[in-house]
């Protein structure tokens, strides 16, 4: 049974509260990749953080940020451990987190399906006798900005690996999508 | 206990220099790309398959000598995945054939409780997307032009019988490789079919196939590829920045 002490619930909630470097509107603990926090003697800790792609260069970045945001908090030794399993989903977006990518101009992530593959849904590209595949029932991915459903896909992958690139029929603007993972 | 470390070492690298070798590669498109989007896309897909390296080759030794100080002997990668980039249509058939690959690889290790099901659970969520991309551009051009049709035929063609290989058994990975080649067949088969374009007939095993990437032999590109790839790390040893 692992018990959390006060002083590693106040560090978890000091280390969730540093912002992602890639997108500074959301926190750690919103992006949910901050998993646990744990003290080893009176000032030296242990944080768990996982990446949201395997390859993610902010990861880095990330475990610099929280080093300095606790060592602030007067531990002297502080450890950013990656965790891989169990592996980072959308579904670990908070709500608040959501709202704020939304806010930002970027579409949030829609809940997520139940484990399989991803279907072929080919956007904007239409090829000469397309089968018919239809992917199962997901609302549909709205822009953040007039909050139309008409929407394209322009591309799977956009600035970075977690963000599709789309466009809006109605308002024509392009717009970041977190894609679902 | 040493054997099964060893095993896992071994397998680690096998899979690792998978990852490595065709990040490089679609990494030499950046700035050459057909259009801005597919820049990034191939990127990114780069970036995917540099952290999965990343993460495997740590476990079979430190990562920066094993990427940069090897000789092209030592590594463990299928052949398919250092072959040339060739035209944009040989690019996609060689991300078709190992994306398929390798998500069927990596479903099965993740639902083990090996050493390697972390990594394969996570990377498999990735890997999803880049054989979305795959298919989406091999029935794009398949199924565009009469000039895309032909370059993405012969583009399967070509890279046709370096696809055995990825099925010969690696010690210490728990996989069903009879049964994963089978479904790679249909998988393959089926986004082929659906881009009207034809499964090519040739061998994918024997004297006329490629088939020795495991074991430390490689095609002539690879040698020049690596060249690139350690060239700086070589002769600026120790350096950052």
């Amino acid at each position: 049974m692992v018990t959390t002490t006060p002083l590693e619930a106040e560090l978890l909630r000091i280390a969730g509260s540093v912002p992602d470097p890639e997108l500074p509107v959301l926190t750690l603990h919103e992006l949910g990749v901050l998993r646990a926090v744990h003290l080893r003697g009176t000032d030296a800790v242990e944080v768990e953080l996982t990446p949201t792609y395997t390859g993610c260069p902010a990861i880095e970045a990330m475990s610099l940020d929280i080093e300095r945001a606790l060592r602030e908090h007067g531990m002297r030794e502080v450890t950013v451990r990656t965790v891989l399993s169990p592996a980072w989903s959308t579904d670990d977006i908070t709500d608040e987190g959501r709202h704020k990518l939304q806010r930002f101009g970027i579409a949030p992530p829609r809940a997520h399906r139940p484990a399989g593959p991803v279907p072929v849904a080919l956007g904007p590209v239409r090829t000469r006798s397309p089968e018919p595949e239809e992917p199962p029932a997901q609302p549909p991915v709205r822009c953040p900005h007039c909050g139309s459903a008409d929407t394209e896909l322009l591309s799977r992958f956009s600035s970075t690996a977690c963000k599709a690139l789309r466009r809006c029929l109605a308002c024509r603007e392009p717009f970041d999508h977190f894609k679902e993972l | 206990m040493t054997a099964p470390v060893d095993t896992t070492a071994a397998a680690a690298l096998a899979l690792g220099d998978d990852a490595l070798v065709l990040s490089h590669r679609l990494g030499e498109w950046a700035g050459h790309a057909p259009v801005l989007e597919e820049e990034v896309a191939l990127a990114n897909i780069a970036l995917d398959l540099l952290g999965q390296a990343r993460t495997l080759l740590s476990m079979a030794g430190d990562e920066d000598e094993l990427a940069y100080l090897r000789e092209e002997r030592s590594f463990r990668n299928v052949q398919l995945v250092e072959q040339p980039n060739g035209d944009f249509a040989h690019t996609i058939a060689r991300q078709l054939y190992f994306s398929v690959y390798q998500q069927l690889l990596y479903s099965g290790l993740a639902t083990g409780d090996g050493p390697f099901a972390p990594l394969a659970a996570k990377a498999v969520k990735e890997v999803a997307y880049h054989r979305d991309h795959a298919e989406q551009w091999t029935l794009r051009l398949g199924d565009g032009t009469d000039l895309s049709h032909e370059r993405m035929q012969r583009a399967c063609d070509a890279l046709w019988r370096y696809t055995g290989e990825m099925f010969q058994p690696v010690d210490g990975l728990d996989a069903d490789w009879a049964a994963m080649e089978t479904a790679w067949l249909e998988g393959v088969g089926d986004v082929l079919r659906r881009a009207t374009l034809t499964v090519p007939e040739g061998p994918r095993t024997g004297a006329w196939s490629a088939g020795a990437g495991r074991q430390g032999l490689h095609t002539e590109p690879f040698g020049r590829m690596l060249a690139e790839m350690q060239h700086l790390h070589r002769s600026h040893p120790g350096a950052s920045w």
